[in-house]
């Protein structure tokens, strides 16, 4: 989509929503949360810690601040087949402000992130409008991101690569137990898109186990499309039950369908989550797991996360509230502690492993397993 | 496009809303009304912290994103 197009329909949505009128709006809670996060799977190790405050700095403005850290230790498929293990940090904090007026609140967050060779920075603006009695919120938001891409074996090596992000968001109380919520995002990207460090697979007569590599080429430009929907239900037994679906498109013919099914449920001070989610996607137009010679098309790739895949996830999250929302304690009108593990599956259509030996174009398809777990400290105050 | 016509339809639809005078609107669900609605288990991001993590993760290793909210940049995930 061209950006040009749509800011004017932005600035004639906004300008809409202005002559709208409803009840009073709320900034969010002060809160903090302490959180360790650790992802294994796939030879890959990844783990760190991240710190989020929140708190209002005057009755209309809230401020939030988030440290972040990864850890990294890899050895994953792609590394041993065509590379080396190795280990990485990466470090990413953000700063934010909600400001609200009336039933219009405005935020802006500026996040960066640092790697040894991928530095990110992105600046966020949205505005959010509670209509109708506070029944609905219409968010419209956009982002700007600046990436530079590097390469650790190479210091001279630097690309540039710039995102920008268009959402709309609303979301809608239809009964008094049923809320839901539309989002719709549109990301364009141009600049360096490929991963310095992979290659593609050609067949090569010339060598023993019949194939060569040679290095990525992905187009500079990439505009994709996501629309996702959100219903959540308040069962009779206190408990609740949400859906959510995601389409996404791009212009590299990635087209997916994700869906996902979760219940909650509270039980004394603890409160239980289960999630199942489903995801299945198509390739890129210029990925192949191995092409029929060096330099066979214009563009070319073999990261995996740009082949056909399904991937299935189960949640288990259980949350104890140590300090009661009804007596508080102190300074702190709420805590609790929180465990999670998210158990994935990924399995790619058309993405062989290469560490098992087979006739060329032979070998098994790759599957990978991974576990997400996280543990966190919240404090309402 | 497609996003753009849905852009259209968006602002367009807004735009009759707001010159029919909807500020008398009258909200179907009362306050009174929205004791469940109010319940922490209802909320649609309880936990950022944990979701935000979570979104990177499924980003950096399949070819969708967005729709859901927006993430950090890097990766790790090579």
């Amino acid at each position: 989509m061209m950006p040009g197009r749509t800011i004017p329909l932005l600035v004639l949505l906004f300008g809409n929503l202005l002559a709208l009128d409803a009840l009073a709006s709320v900034l969010p809670d002060d809160r903090s949360d302490v959180l360790y996060h650790r992802y294994e799977g796939g030879g890959v190790v990844i783990d760190g810690p991240s710190v989020l405050v929140r708190k209002k700095a005057t009755k209309n403005l809230s401020v939030v601040g988030n440290y972040y850290v990864d850890y990294v230790s890899s050895a994953s498929i792609d590394v041993v087949t065509t590379a080396s293990p190795y280990d990485e940090e990466r470090t990413q904090w953000s700063l934010g402000a909600d400001y609200l007026r009336g039933n219009t609140t405005l935020r802006v967050n500026y996040v960066s992130s640092e790697e040894s060779d991928y530095d990110a920075s992105t600046a966020a603006f949205s505005v959010s409008q509670d209509m109708f009695g506070q029944l609905t919120t219409l968010t419209l938001s956009y982002a700007y991101g600046d990436d530079v891409v590097g390469r650790s074996d190479d210091e001279t090596f630097e690309r540039t690569l710039k995102r920008q992000q268009y959402g709309i968001g609303l979301t809608q109380i239809l009964t008094k137990n049923l809320i839901t919520s539309l989002n719709i995002q549109t990301t364009t990207e141009e600049g360096y898109l490929n991963n310095p460090y992979r290659s593609v697979r050609f067949l090569d007569p010339n060598v023993d186990r019949g194939f060569s590599f040679e290095g990525e080429l992905y187009p500079n430009t990439r505009t994709s499309n996501a629309v996702g929907i959100r219903a959540r239900y308040f069962l009779p037994w206190r408990a609740a039950i949400e859906g959510e679906y995601r389409y996404f498109i791009d212009t590299w013919d990635i087209e997916s369908n994700t869906v996902s099914l979760s219940y909650i449920q509270p039980w004394r001070n603890f409160t239980f989550k289960l999630k199942a989610r489903y995801h299945d996607q198509t390739a890129a137009h210029f990925y192949s797991d191995l092409f029929p010679r060096s330099e066979a098309t214009n563009f070319r790739g073999r990261d995996k996360e740009l082949s056909p895949l399904q991937s299935y996830a189960f949640t288990l999250k259980g949350t104890y509230e140590f300090i009661d929302q009804n007596k508080g304690w102190g300074m702190f009108k709420k805590a609790s502690v929180t465990a999670a593990i998210d158990m994935l599956r990924f399995e790619y259509e058309d993405f062989r492993d290469l560490r098992v030996a087979a006739p060329v174009g032979e070998e098994p398809l790759y599957t990978m397993d991974s576990n997400v777990i996280q543990v966190f400290v919240s404090f309402w105050y | 496009m497609r996003i753009d016509k849905v852009f259209a339809v968006i602002a367009t639809l807004t735009l009759a809303v707001a010159v029919s005078g909807c500020s008398n609107v009258e909200p179907w669900v009362k306050p009174y009304e929205r004791d469940n609605l109010a319940d922490p288990i209802m909320a649609l991001d309880s936990d950022p912290v944990y979701s935000s993590y979570l979104q990177h993760v499924y980003e950096a290793r399949e070819g969708a994103k967005g729709g859901e909210g927006a993430a950090g940049g890097g990766c790790g995930c090579n």
